[in-house]
């Protein structure tokens, strides 16, 4: 099986075959003598020239992120056949952002106005959730397009609370 | 001593007085809302019945629903645990007139020492000092401003009820008075029901260290030494230690006569910390009570080998307290870390979920206290604590020291944590060298990490061999999620079972699947 796996910024190609022991491995085409055993479904732990890394690995808004040594790193594995369902789409076109309720909660105050002019890390909206109020930041500067939401309201994680243009 | 106590709270301090009750052999009777039917506390407890919805108002801090649970278990006494009901007057007064001994201090005790403003006014009678601020609760943003040009800038706000940071606001100038009173009111009017504010001086670069004390019906009163909890993230305590590193046998003997004679002239029994901030010139100023168990009691456990939830309970029995001043001895360091389910890297935000794996640490000088287990969802509708990691060690080096390889042993899958921040702040120099104040976690975050104020920094030295461990688990990861019809003709080999590679994989992305969905066979 090849792989294409994006680390840290980084195309690399894996390759995995089973052998009678395990597998033999070969990373951008070079062989990695690579011991591994999986410990349950999100722990490897990998030996490697003697080198023991317990590899972790957690699922992440569709991508991974893997913490090994001490470390952790963010990682996508292309796989050729999905290519062709892969991205495009969901991605607002250049220029325009969104600002986006990191976790559910209630919108207790709406900070930035329609129209106004706002630096990334500026306030957004006031978000509350388990008692303790949290801005939500623009993630970008530009200019507020549109406020979604209003105070009082409940909002889900990932819900759009306002347009930065 | 009590044949069975209600412990009328929920989360790791459930557990914890549910473990005094164990080992007293007193049973231990839990109250649980909706969102909490499969928590920790409830499967640990002897009895358990369900008291309201999962909102706190209607559950946790109903005091009409814990008494009925009290009343139908046929409890003599309630331990509340810290938060919720344990600093509310009227719930130990309704303890007592249903008859059930409340183990805390009294109603009376509770007034007079537990609302800040009234603590004060005991503290300038009985010569303890303040910092400078009002007394009373202000009335008015524009009252605040006067008071505040009168006390000088930075002056900050603080809830009358407050506790734990709610409620608060620091402000420095004139101009972020008005918002920030807002700020703080409307929260202190969520938390605890109670918006009333009042303003005290901002001190420069103070340092927060409290005094542990406890005192019996029969008049005997001792203080435990202190606790340094100097690292806080706005005003929230996140670490905590025992001994302070900047105190010495004087400052202690005084800060801890201090305490007792502040907590007897309120007429205080049972355990009780006293809050100090102390300035650069190790002068301390009394800050206020806390009128119950403190969240960070363990690491005084640790380093003066008392069980002060078992004392509490004994204490509430009517027990005289065999200690004295001169048999309080410390023995070692302790630090404490407050784990909580939260993104360093978004801001702190709460991140409840369910947790899907996780390895706790364990072996020499550690302890944990938590809540938590695989498999459990963290509700969204309480404060977000895990548990809290404890570490001791024969002297402030070794407990550093074990903390650390407790955190390299601690993960947690599913859910985000601040563990990487603690691994932060236990590898910095400044708190190696106990250089902190209270402010000194939001600076470290500010400068060390910039705004995004996470606990991550990438490493800017490679480690191959560790990118390649990275690199083959994320291929196998997602071989076994992805179909395997092209995969290598072989599955990961696992000590147990035997499987077809096809098998295994379908089933390990199956259950995956079914982790993420929300469990359908929780409730009806």
């Amino acid at each position: 099986m090849k792989l294409t796996v994006e680390l840290a910024g980084n195309l690399r190609i894996v390759e995995l075959a089973r052998t009678q022991q395990g597998f033999a491995c070969s990373i951008d085409g070079a062989p990695v003598a690579a011991d591994i055993v999986q410990i349950n479904r999100y722990v490897y732990s990998i030996l490697i020239a003697g080198r023991c890394f317990e590899a972790r690995v957690e699922p992440e808004a569709g991508d991974l992120r893997i913490f090994a040594a001490g470390r952790e790193y963010s990682a996508a594995v292309r796989d050729p056949r999905e290519w062709r369902r892969k991205r495009g789409g969901g991605v607002e076109s250049s220029g325009r952002q969104q600002v986006l309720a990191p976790m559910p909660g209630k919108v207790v105050r709406i900070v930035a106005k329609a129209g106004q002019a706002i630096e990334a890390g500026q306030g957004v909206v006031v978000v509350e959730a388990m008692k303790m109020q949290n801005e939500v930041r623009a993630p970008g500067s530009g200019r507020i397009e549109r406020i979604l939401v209003g105070e009082g309201q409940s909002v889900n994680a990932g819900e759009v609370l306002a347009l930065i243009m | 001593m009590f044949k069975k106590i209600l412990i009328a709270n929920r989360g790791e301090i459930a557990v914890r007085v549910l473990r005094a009750c164990r080992e007293l052999g007193v049973a231990a009777v839990v109250v649980y809302s909706d969102a909490d039917r499969t928590s920790l506390h409830v499967r640990l407890a002897d009895e358990a019945y369900r008291i309201g919805p999962a909102p706190s108002r209607s559950s946790y801090l109903s005091i009409d629903s814990v008494l009925g649970a009290a009343r139908a278990a046929g409890c003599d006494a309630v331990h509340p645990g810290y938060g919720f009901l344990a600093e509310n007057p009227a719930f130990a007064r309704a303890c007592a007139s249903a008859g059930l001994a409340f183990i805390g201090p009294s109603a009376e005790a509770m007034e007079r020492l537990g609302s800040k403003t009234g603590a004060r006014h005991v503290a300038r009678e009985t010569g303890v000092p303040t910092v400078p601020g009002t007394l009373d609760p202000i009335d008015s943003a524009d009252a605040a401003m006067a008071k505040a040009r009168e006390t000088g800038f930075p002056i900050v706000l603080k809830a009358v009820a407050g506790g734990g940071g709610k409620g608060m606001r620091v402000v420095e100038r004139e101009h972020e008075l008005a918002t920030a009173w807002r700020d703080a009111a409307s929260e202190a009017e969520n938390s605890f029901g109670d918006g009333r504010l009042y303003l005290e001086r901002y001190l420069p670069r103070p340092r927060h260290i409290e005094i542990q004390i406890l005192g019996d019906h029969h008049g005997q009163m001792v203080y435990l030494g202190e606790r340094e909890c100097s690292v806080q993230r706005r005003h929230q305590k996140v670490l905590e230690e025992a001994p302070s590193p900047v105190m010495d046998a004087d400052l202690r003997l005084a800060m801890g006569q201090a305490a007792v004679k502040l907590a007897r002239a309120g007429g205080y029994t049972n355990a009780g910390t006293v809050e100090f901030l102390v300035d650069g010139d190790r002068r301390f100023y009394f800050l206020e009570m806390n009128t119950r168990l403190q969240v960070e009691h363990p690491v005084t456990e640790a380093v003066t080998s008392l069980d002060l939830v078992k004392l509490q309970i004994r204490i509430a029995a009517g027990e005289k307290l065999a200690l004295k001043q001169e048999d309080v001895a410390l023995r070692g360091h302790a630090i404490e870390c407050r784990i909580y389910a939260e993104d360093p890297e978004n801001n702190f935000f709460p991140s409840p979920g369910k947790i899907l794996d996780c390895r706790v640490p364990s072996g020499p000088g550690i302890r944990l206290d938590d809540g938590a287990y695989t498999g459990w969802t963290v509700p969204n509708e309480y404060d977000p604590m895990l548990g809290k990691l404890i570490a001791w060690g024969a002297d402030r080096a070794e407990a550093i020291a074990r903390m650390r390889r407790a955190l390299d042993e601690y993960y947690v899958t599913g859910i985000k944590t601040n563990l990487a921040l603690f691994r932060a702040i236990l590898s910095s120099p400044d708190f190696q060298e106990a250089e902190v104040y209270t402010r000194w976690l939001d600076d470290f975050l500010l400068h060390a990490h910039g705004r995004s104020a996470g606990a991550k920094k990438p490493d800017p030295t490679p480690d191959p061999p560790a990118e390649n461990a990275a690199l083959l688990s994320a291929a196998l990861w997602h071989a076994a999620r992805h179909g395997a019809q092209d995969g290598p003709q072989g599955r990961v080999p696992r000590p147990q079972g035997p499987r077809t590679p096809e098998a295994t994989w379908r089933i390990e992305g199956r259950q995956e699947q079914l982790d993420r969905e929300p469990s359908r066979i929780r409730r009806p």
